[in-house]
């Protein structure tokens, strides 16, 4: 009994595993930051090993992870896509210009709709998905040097085979 | 040194008033759908303010969440499936009443099955209080008996 307190004391409330791995990523089609009238949707990133980043300006976190964000781009070992999560086109654009941008392509979820769909409860959040467009693995809070060496490299490159 | 106090409270103010309760009034087709409203609302946890419901957070997610409740009763839906569409995506956590199914049989019955054991415990202990008094009790009537004889001489 104490045991199994004790053990309880290890996980993190905070991290609620997704229902969503190795299933379907959800259909989305959203307007890209850069080119507001074009679209992107799920079928557009079939056949390949893709991550999608939920960011937003407003997100302190992100800040911090956004170091980590650049240097897995840097890496060309997939695309990144940047799902800017309920903020506002001209903060999303200052602040990428600010920072650096490390994202393939850029998407405005402004109502947070597609967030839902993906189980999208805090940002940062990090998806990886394979060429059957299924989710293999997410990540929840910001992404750092060690989940990035340990967790989200390994997941990509298993993909990747 | 007043000025660290107000800071404190302030500070606690600040904070709570994020997971406070919601005000948003929504139309409805019946009073019926805006009593499933009401239920499912209290039911859905709020997973950005984790020990509150949908209907008493403020957090934005949980004010999202109650607004897709809405539409997804407005175009039809019935609570089952809503409940179903938040599990779909945020798994069996988002429910404060978990489903009774294998992987919870050990959180619906643990309580019952200590309860249980203690129970059974505490009647070990009191047969082996019982046994052990018998020959203490034994011993008592044997002294008394020997203390009320007449001394002899």
């Amino acid at each position: 009994m104490v045991g199994l307190l004790g053990f309880g004391l290890t996980l993190d409330p905070k991290k609620i595993p997704s229902p969503l791995i190795g299933k379907p990523a959800p259909e989305f089609s959203l307007n890209m930051l850069y080119a507001p009238n074009e679209m992107l949707s799920k079928k557009d990133f079939l056949g390949q090993v893709w991550v999608l980043n939920v960011w937003a300006s407003w997100c302190v976190s992100c800040r911090a992870e956004h170091v980590f964000i650049t240097d897995l781009a840097s890496r060309n070992l997939v695309k990144i896509v940047g799902l800017d999560y309920k903020d506002q086109p001209e903060d999303a654009r200052r602040w990428l210009k600010q920072f650096g941008n490390p994202y393939s392509a850029s998407l405005m979820d402004i109502d947070g709709r597609v967030g839902i769909d993906w189980g999208v409860y805090g940002v940062p959040e990090t998806f990886v998905i394979g060429k059957d467009g299924n989710i293999k693995y997410k990540h929840i809070g910001p992404v750092t040097k060690e989940s990035l060496e340990k967790e989200v490299i390994p997941a990509i490159k298993a993909l990747l085979g | 040194m007043r000025q660290w106090r107000l800071s404190l409270i302030m500070g606690l103010l600040a904070f709570s008033g994020l997971c406070v309760a919601s005000v948003e009034s929504y139309q409805f087709k019946s009073p019926q759908m805006e009593a499933e409203y009401n239920q499912l609302i209290g039911e859905l946890r709020c997973l950005v303010c984790q020990n509150q419901n949908l209907s008493g957070s403020n957090a934005d997610l949980a004010k999202d969440l109650r607004r897709q409740t809405h539409e997804l009763l407005m175009e039809g839906n019935s609570p089952d499936q809503i409940a179903d569409y938040m599990v779909a995506r945020y798994g069996d956590f988002v429910l404060y009443r978990p489903p009774l199914q294998n992987n919870t049989l050990l959180l619906w019955l643990g309580p019952f099955v200590l309860l249980l054991v203690v129970i059974v415990l505490v009647f070990v202990k009191m047969r082996k209080k019982q046994v052990l008094v018998a020959p203490e009790q034994a011993a008592m009537e044997k002294a008394k008996q020997l203390l009320s004889e007449p001394q002899e001489k």
